[in-house]
């Protein structure tokens, strides 16, 4: 291929971040093009919010390098953070101030002047549902109207690159579609937004492009489609009428997986991970009845974040176990 | 909603086109915020409030009449060591406010824009500035009250405030670098009491070190503070010497010169991971 790629917003290559024995990030690279949602996707402590933090020059590597929006993270960090925002997972705004003038401040410190930075202040806090709590002091908010103002503050003056540490943590259903909305307009007005999430939903819904990480590195990487296709898609739960069927039904299971079928011996249960599930529940029933398998019940479940784990990793999403790198 | 979003005032590009003057403007508006946190939060001025009206009584009337015969004689000793103890011991609201903004994540989010690194922490104190102005005008207020008439006059305590003002700042970057350095505000409470007690206490704001065993007044002797009290003392009195200012000048610049950068690396490495 001879296409020019488009510019990259992120490039980094052999990132290594230690907190004393836990390699929180460990040789990691990633290639994020300009424009878009991007996200990075991984269960508690697999070290996103640590790769977020080197690349918004809060973290220095302690191997490898990264380039944010073409500049070092390391040698140029001004350079850097006059085209990023980031937006931690903690809601960072002053619980003492008011909404606006929370935002204020913010526009203040990027340079603008008093009024279009209050006139900005009342746009943003219109657009986010929080104009009624405006003079509010934000200690008074709740957790998702915090969360609310705190993406409000990384958009006082649109950043080139943003950064969005679970977004949508901890927010209600109607919260996290305001965010989403705001994170879809942000991308039409240029914006390239790198966003993690533990939430494979949610970066189905945003992202055209997914790096799954664990332990510290990047283990794939594609278009949400892609993932899902490579992740077994969905799966289908079938319970058998009597547990001594189970080798038969497994056997008869087998043309319907590319990944063998393992019945669970304490149970009558057998889990079956396949690309698309419409339309193959009746001809798994009508396989296992011609084996002469009674089935109880069977279930269609989607790929929750779990399944892909197992699928990708051969074993479950690890639990946080380093706070250093999520700290409560 | 994209609907109201598009009526938004600002693109991506504006961004390159507003980075100019930060020094002076990041650190006026990082000071804006200080004094709007204080008016959200009057009670964060409280100290500000009770010490010098606690102290100046107390002192006055507890010491007064066993130290000099008479609180009204006293006073004339005892009031310039009360203003500089009273100022000194609420410069520690600097490292407190600072700890308590890492651990809010206020401080990552400071981190990661376009401002000068400094302007978080100047701001924060030129912000400080109005509760030692304050606490500066009650114990000077009650000590008029009180009978205390300095012999420089306004133009003496104005250089005397001035002065205290310039010292209150420098040794403010110790608990700045304390409260980034240390984990929790308690431990930032517990430390800075350790090294307040000694600084302020084995001093001449009390008592004449003429009349200490010889071991304590030589600390009494070089302790920043006597000399502080000293220059306090002799501009509000009408006779300071230059060598009485020049001196905490130095020893203000020095503070600076050590917990500046102390600080400003303590504030570059405050990642929240630094803590665990």
């Amino acid at each position: 291929m001879t296409t020019t790629k488009a510019p990259a917003a992120i490039a980094a290559s052999g990132l290594v971040k230690s907190f004393g024995a836990v390699r929180a990030v460990d040789g990691l690279d990633l290639w994020v093009p300009s424009g878009g949602v991007f996200a990075l996707l991984g269960p508690n402590g697999a070290g996103k919010t640590t790769t977020i933090r080197i690349f918004a020059t809060l973290a220095k590597p302690d191997a490898g390098s990264a380039r944010v929006l073409g500049h070092d993270v390391t040698k140029e960090p001004h350079a850097v953070r006059s085209g990023i925002c980031l937006t931690g997972q903690f809601a960072s705004v002053d619980p003492s101030l008011t909404g606006t003038e929370n935002l204020v401040l913010y526009g203040r410190l990027l340079g603008l002047p008093r009024r279009p930075a209050r006139t900005r202040a009342g746009e943003l806090l219109e657009v986010f549902g929080l104009a009624d709590a405006a003079g509010r002091p934000v200690r008074t908010y709740s957790g998702g109207m915090r969360r609310r103002l705190d993406v409000a503050a990384s958009l006082v003056v649109p950043p080139a690159l943003l950064f969005l540490d679970e977004p949508t943590n901890g927010l209600d259903p109607h919260s996290r579609l305001q965010v989403w909305d705001a994170v879809r307009w942000l991308v039409t007005q240029g914006t390239t937004v790198l966003l993690t999430t533990q939430y494979l939903d949610e970066a189905d819904q945003l992202a055209d492009g997914i790096a799954v990480i664990d332990g510290g590195r990047v283990i794939a990487e594609g278009t949400p489609a892609e993932l899902k296709a490579s992740m077994g898609g969905q799966r289908l739960f079938i319970t058998l009428a009597e547990a001594t069927d189970a080798p038969a039904a497994a056997a008869a299971l087998r043309p319907f997986s590319r990944t063998p079928v393992i019945p669970n011996d304490l149970s009558r249960l057998i889990e079956l991970p396949v690309t698309a599930a419409g339309g193959l529940a009746t001809e798994v029933v009508r396989a296992l009845d011609a084996a002469g398998v009674r089935v109880n019940d069977i279930a269609v479940r989607s790929a929750s974040l779990d399944d892909v784990f197992l699928s990708l990793t051969g074993h479950e999403a690890a639990e946080d176990d380093d706070k250093q790198e999520e700290p409560v | 909603m994209t609907a109201t979003i598009a009526r938004w005032t600002l693109t991506t590009h504006d961004r390159a086109d507003i980075q100019r003057a930060r020094i002076v403007r990041n650190s006026l508006t990082m000071a804006w915020r200080a004094t709007l946190r204080i008016r959200r939060e009057p009670e964060q001025a409280f100290d500000a409030i009770a010490i010098p009206v606690l102290f100046t009584l107390l002192f006055t009337y507890l010491f007064g009449g066993a130290l000099s015969g008479s609180p009204r004689a006293y006073l004339r000793f005892l009031l310039p060591g009360t203003l500089v103890l009273t100022v000194l011991l609420i410069t520690v609201t600097a490292g407190l406010s600072l700890n308590a903004d890492r651990a809010q994540g206020t401080l990552d989010r400071f981190r990661s824009m376009p401002i000068w690194p400094p302007a978080v922490i100047v701001g924060g104190l030129l912000g400080d500035m109005g509760r030692y102005v304050l606490a500066t005008g009650l114990v000077l207020g009650m000590g008029l009250l009180m009978g205390y008439r300095p012999a420089g006059g306004p133009g003496g305590v104005a250089l005397a405030v001035a002065l205290l003002l310039v010292f209150a700042f420098s040794v403010s970057w110790i608990w700045t670098a304390l409260g980034l350095a240390l984990r929790s505000a308690q431990a930032v409470t517990v430390l800075s009491f350790t090294v307040q007690l000694p600084l302020t206490f084995a001093s001449n704001v009390f008592v004449s070190p003429a009349t200490l065993p010889g071991w304590l007044r030589a600390f009494v002797d070089v302790n920043p503070v006597s000399h502080l009290v000293t220059a306090e003392r002799s501009l509000m009195a009408g006779t300071a010497t230059a060598g009485q200012a020049g001196w905490v000048l130095v020893a203000s610049a020095a503070l600076i010169a050590v917990f500046g950068p102390l600080t400003m690396y303590r504030y570059r490495a405050s990642g929240l991971a630094s803590l665990a």
